[in-house]
């Protein structure tokens, strides 16, 4: 049989197991060409990229790594979707599979999978190194016979093969059609015993109406009660329904009772393959993975291990990222300060320097962080310690109702939450990814760090115990901590028992083998994440940024501002315009005077912009949390990244914008607020720490929020997040104020 | 006759069933646990739990609490 079909473009889908390097080899092939694309009400991402071969263009379609083709959901249909054309999209004209060499055995049940899909096929036998390292000699061309396919060695991480891999796909797609060339099936059999074929039959013969592609109604006769029967059947005969559960009790009888028929098929199936294809070594070979896994699980051994390595990597990641975020400050200050000089006062020059290059800054602060984390997630996943990790900490995580595999991300969430969302692709589980998602913001990102500080510093008595190795303040800091880590906790379980209710997910995973890490491959992941980060989720915080300067800005009624504070300023830019060499002394008072007065004109006005009159307007909301106004203002400002609530204070107290958390001009005002009628001070500790705890617990940051949308495929569960938190976090507040002031005054 | 779960520590041994059609159960199967298959428990996590199985030439993480739907016999 050979058919071939004239195309303009060709489109290869890419499959295969997780960890198999299909991922480094889909870049080795489209380079910099991809693009993501989103399938609706999924949550996994197909990764598009072209090439050109031979003068014919080539549609690369990267899908999810998956041990099986089995879907049980939406988000597992893609892959059969795009195999089988289903719901509007063509076939792919060809398949690559893409196997790990040194594990054929449980990588070929999928390629079983794959070539029960009559489609033209390609098997890319990747990692033939560590194959060969373990001490296993592999016949291709045996392996080639038996399948009836083409078969060939690669190793992608290195570029090796890659040449005549497309040379291979070239002759495949002659002529701009794909020749499928005789059943691959043909060499060893069909994957199953007859009987079942018999049922397959009769079933597909029942379907015949609306006929469904082969590969389904096998599927439909094996996952009973399943997505697929769900979602197939919905609007056929009754009758089918109970023709499927005959035709299983039938199979029950003969021996071959689904669905167990099918894995002992396919392997089965797998063994005749592999005859003779793979030689063993006589003693199985100690590795150096082995011996790396028997200290690396050690129980005290490992422990300890991993320890050191998240401490090393939490560490760095703070310790790389502050210099570099101080940098990008110190630029974007820079950069507002030229903006500012070449700019006429007025609305433009406050939307250029406080709207634009703030929220610039405030995309590209993070950035540091971002991709230092971004780097080490890289680094673990490649080497191979990922599973373990999950492997390690899995216990641990399932008495907070989620899995290892929710580790690293929760981990990396507490220097920023975006990096542990992203990193959340690894839960293949849906719910277990969700709730990681959810809880991921409740960790205290560094983000919360200059709150914390500031707060502490200026409302918290240096009080030392234990000989000054325990302070009050340090104290302070950890309960901050603690309080996310278990509220995290305390909404995991609630999630995992209401909302996010079902099945234990099976924590059935491969622990691959140690490799060195590839530094083209770590280094691409980490700028393909970080760019993904920037350009999704940059442009929203960007307008999330002008929206609160308009906010704070408008209407910009300088007849509000004290005319006596007008006057003196009109009067002192003359008198330093006018000004000599000879009164340098005056000269340096009265820009004192003029800096102080405009930020006492800059304040006026901020009190009675948009944002102000919310402030005031949201006061009587704020009061049981012991806050004034201004708090709740800076509060609101602080929508887009909590740590604008400090430079917001700055302006609100009349300091102006360059103030931070180490201040102690912004420190002395807020000791030195009071209400306005009693004089009492605003700022108590227990005021203090009802903004901490509502700081710690709430969802003010538009990142996260804008990356959970794009990790979960819609608006609701980013709106979910600050419902939640933000409900929290003032329950939170308020009984942290009212608990504090009743102990205080008791 | 036993329960995976019970092995100790480098002990070896052959599938006999898994039990089961649920996710776990499948995936168990999927992973290359069918009847016949030998498999050796390689080592636990710090915390005991979840286990390192050896099974097909690769390792392979289960918890105790799916390892006890697999019925095994000692070699």
């Amino acid at each position: 049989m050979s058919i071939s079909t004239r195309k303009d473009t060709l489109r290869i889908a890419m499959v295969g197991n997780p960890n198999t390097g299909k991922s480094t080899l889909f870049n080795a092939l489209s380079g910099m060409r991809q693009r993501v694309g989103n399938y609706p009400g999924v949550t996994v991402e197909t990764k598009t990229g072209s090439l050109t071969l031979n003068g014919c263009t080539v549609q690369l379609v990267d899908l999810p790594g998956t041990y099986s083709l089995a879907p049980q959901s939406p988000d597992e249909m893609v892959a059969i979707d795009v195999l089988l054309g289903c719901r509007g999209c063509e076939p792919a004209d060809m398949v690559i599979v893409i196997v790990d060499a040194s594990n054929l055995e449980r990588n070929l049940y999928l390629v079983s999978q794959v070539l029960e899909l009559r489609r033209p096929t390609l098997l890319a036998l990747n990692m033939t190194d560590i194959a060969r390292s373990r001490g296993l000699v592999l016949d291709v061309e045996l392996l080639e016979k038996q399948l009836q396919i083409p078969v060939v060695p690669i190793q992608a991480n290195r570029r090796l093969g890659l040449d005549r891999l497309k040379s291979r796909i070239e002759s495949l797609c002659e002529n701009g059609g794909v020749a499928v060339v005789g059943d691959p099936l043909a060499g060893t059999g069909s994957v199953f015993p007859e009987p079942f074929q018999d049922e397959l039959a009769g079933l597909a013969e029942l379907l015949a109406d609306r006929p469904l592609p082969r590969y389904l109604v096998e599927r439909l006769l094996l996952d009973c009660g399943g997505y697929l029967e769900h979602e197939l059947l919905a609007d056929r005969s009754p009758d089918v329904h109970a023709q499927l559960a005959a035709a299983r009790r039938r199979l029950a009888e003969a021996g071959h009772a689904v669905p167990g028929v099918e894995a002992q098929a396919r392997y089965a199936w797998v063994d005749r393959v592999l005859e003779g294809v793979v030689t063993r070594p006589d003693r199985r070979m100690q590795t150096w993975s082995d011996r790396i896994d028997a200290v690396l699980t050690h129980k005290l051994g490992g422990t300890l291990i991993f320890l050191v390595l998240m401490m090393v990597v939490f560490q760095s990641v703070f310790r790389w990222a502050e210099p570099l975020m101080g940098w990008t400050e110190a630029a974007m200050a820079l950069v507002g300060d030229l903006a500012g000089a070449a700019l006429a006062a007025g609305a433009l020059r406050s939307l250029i320097v406080d709207g634009v290059v703030a929220g610039v800054g405030s995309v590209l602060v993070f950035l540091p962080q971002i991709f230092i984390l971004f780097l080490f997630i890289a680094l673990l996943e490649d080497c191979g310690y990922m599973a373990r990790a999950a492997y390690l900490m899995d216990k641990l995580m399932v008495r907070a109702g989620l899995s290892g595999k929710s580790f690293i991300p929760l981990l990396s969430s507490f220097a920023c939450a975006i990096p542990g969302i992203m990193a959340t692709r690894v839960i293949e589980n849906r719910r277990d990814r969700l709730t990681t998602i959810l809880v991921a913001p409740l960790m205290s990102c560094s983000a919360r760090l200059p709150v914390y500080t500031l707060l502490i510093a200026a409302f918290v008595p240096q009080t030392d115990y234990l000989g000054g190795i325990v302070t009050l303040p340090g104290l302070t800091l950890l309960a901050m901590y603690l309080l996310g880590i278990l509220v995290a906790v305390a909404v995991a379980l609630l999630l995992k028992r209401t909302l996010l209710k079902g099945e234990t997910p099976p924590f059935v995973m491969e622990l691959p083998s140690y490799k060195w890490p590839s530094l083209r491959v770590v280094l691409y992941r980490m700028f393909e994440r970080g760019w993904a980060f920037v350009r999704r989720a940059g442009t929203l915080i960007f307008a999330v940024a002008i929206v609160v300067w308009a906010a704070a800005y408008y209407p910009h009624d300088t007849s509000r501002v004290d005319p006596l504070i007008t006057q003196r300023l009109e009067q002192l830019d003359k008198q330093l315009a006018a000004a000599t060499d000879a009164q340098k002394t005056e000269v340096e008072k009265w820009e004192q005077e003029r800096d102080d007065l405009q930020n006492e004109q800059a304040g006026e006005l901020l009190r009675h912009s948009f944002l102000g009159m919310a402030g005031q307007a949201i006061e009587p909301v704020v009061k049981p949390l012991g806050w004034d106004w201004r708090i709740g203002c800076a509060a609101i400002a602080s929508f887009p990244a909590r740590e604008v609530v400090v430079s917001t204070l700055g302006v609100i107290y009349n300091l102006g914008t360059d103030t931070d958390e180490e201040s102690p001009a912004l420190k002395n005002q807020l000791q030195a607020a009071t209400w306005p009628h009693s004089g009492q001070p605003v700022f108590t500790l227990p005021v203090a720490l009802s903004i901490m705890v509502f700081f710690a617990l709430c969802a003010q940051c538009a990142a996260t929020l804008v990356v959970i949308r794009r990790e979960t495929g819609s608006w609701r569960w980013p709106l979910f997040t600050f419902v939640y938190m933000t409900l929290l976090a003032y329950i939170g507040a308020l009984m942290t104020y009212q608990a504090g002031s009743w102990l205080m005054g008791a | 006759m036993g329960r995976l779960s019970e092995f100790e520590i480098g002990q070896s041994g052959r599938v006999v069933a898994v039990e089961g059609h649920d996710p776990v159960g499948r995936r168990l199967l999927e992973m290359g646990l069918t009847q016949g298959c030998p498999v050796t428990l390689v080592g636990t996590a710090p915390l005991g739990d979840p286990l390192e199985l050896e099974v097909r030439g690769y390792r392979l993480s289960v918890r105790r609490s799916e390892a006890a739907r697999v019925e095994v016999e000692s070699a």
